[in-house]
């Protein structure tokens, strides 16, 4: 037996066949979907349960939006809907006519850019509801903060680098979020009417 | 007619199997909530799936309704859970990250769009006393 015999080829005709039934397994057990959603951080837990530990705002930094069990949105103290909430944020967060009774601007120096500019610093946009509102609700008034905050440093962004926000690189990014930092606050919420 | 060659089919098929290894994340658990998620415009990608824990909240699935009844209800893991039981299950899933991971550590509550807002403030400040104190409202992108 010096002569040596030919393999023969393995029928691999069936393989189509096995790596079809895998990819239909994991198409079946895992999902694609990428989870979207909106970031927060939550203020850390008082280190003593019995203090208070109330942040002393000025009235006029505080933007209060109250949503009640009926869904129903108020602002400061105007009733408003979902639709007004952006523009009062905008207005609010800005403050481009000094007004009294907005948050006080106060001249910051922003590194990135290298100059000054006046900024609402301290203002914080608080949203608080009722144990029966819906949670859609509360999430669409959050969702329209964080849109307004995105148009003002669109805004902002096209004055100083000629670009929207996102197109901009880290650095131009960060220049943008000193001067307007996202301020929402995820405080506890309070018993209506045991506000202050 | 010739016949076609299938000669490349099995190494064309392991390809895409390869692939949708890699993007896909196994399913971990099967869900005993039926949510609604609620629709955002802003929403932000959720920057490392495997930092991340999922607090799932919703009315019980159509199977399950005659057994547990209609109300909201939290999912933790496989099972119904009550509020309290959140800071267990947050230390524990915390304890199993990697220590370089664990400040990375974030919720993902996903929750039915009408959900009452009490079970979820109740489960933040759950949150909050475990320093678990990033979240993520878990969101549909609007078309």
């Amino acid at each position: 037996m010096g002569k040596k015999r030919k393999m023969p080829g393995l029928n691999t005709s069936s393989t189509a066949d096995i790596s079809f039934i895998l990819l239909i397994f994991f198409l079946v057990t895992t999902s694609m979907d990428t989870d979207q959603g909106l970031a927060r951080t939550l203020p850390k837990p008082p280190e003593d349960e019995t203090l208070t530990n109330e942040m002393k705002v000025k009235e006029r930094n505080i933007l209060n939006i109250r949503i009640n069990k009926d869904n129903e949105i108020m602002i400061g103290d105007d009733p408003a809907t979902l639709a007004d909430v952006k523009e009062r944020a905008k207005e609010f967060i800005k403050n481009p006519e000094n007004k009294p009774n907005l948050p006080e601007l106060s001249p910051k120096k922003i590194k990135g850019l290298g100059k000054t500019m006046m900024v609402t610093k301290d203002h914080v946009i608080s949203v608080q509801t009722d144990r029966g509102t819906d949670y859609g609700v509360y999430f669409e008034v959050q969702d329209e903060l964080v849109a307004a905050y995105g148009e003002l440093r669109d805004e902002v962004s096209k004055e100083e680098f000629g670009r929207r926000y996102e197109h901009l690189t880290a650095d131009q990014q960060k220049a943008i979020r000193e001067i307007y930092p996202q301020k929402i606050s995820e405080a506890e919420p309070k018993k209506y009417g045991g506000q202050q | 007619m010739p016949e076609l060659n299938t000669s490349s089919l099995p190494d064309l098929i392991f390809t895409i199997l390869f692939f949708f290894m890699m993007v896909t994340t196994m399913r971990e658990v099967t869900l005993k909530v039926k949510f609604d998620r609620p629709v955002g415009t802003q929403l932000e990608k959720l920057a490392r799936k495997s930092c991340t824990s999922f607090i799932y909240i919703g009315r019980p699935t159509d199977a399950l309704r005659a057994q547990y009844g209609t109300g909201h209800r939290i999912q933790l893991n496989d099972k119904y859970a009550e509020v309290p039981e959140v800071q267990d299950f947050v230390t524990s899933d915390r304890g199993e990250l990697p220590e370089a991971d664990k400040p990375f550590y974030t919720i993902s509550l996903k929750c039915d769009k009408n959900t009452p807002m009490g079970i979820i403030t109740d489960v933040k400040q759950v949150l909050r006393k475990s320093y678990a104190l990033k979240i993520v409202y878990s969101a549909n992108k609007k078309q």
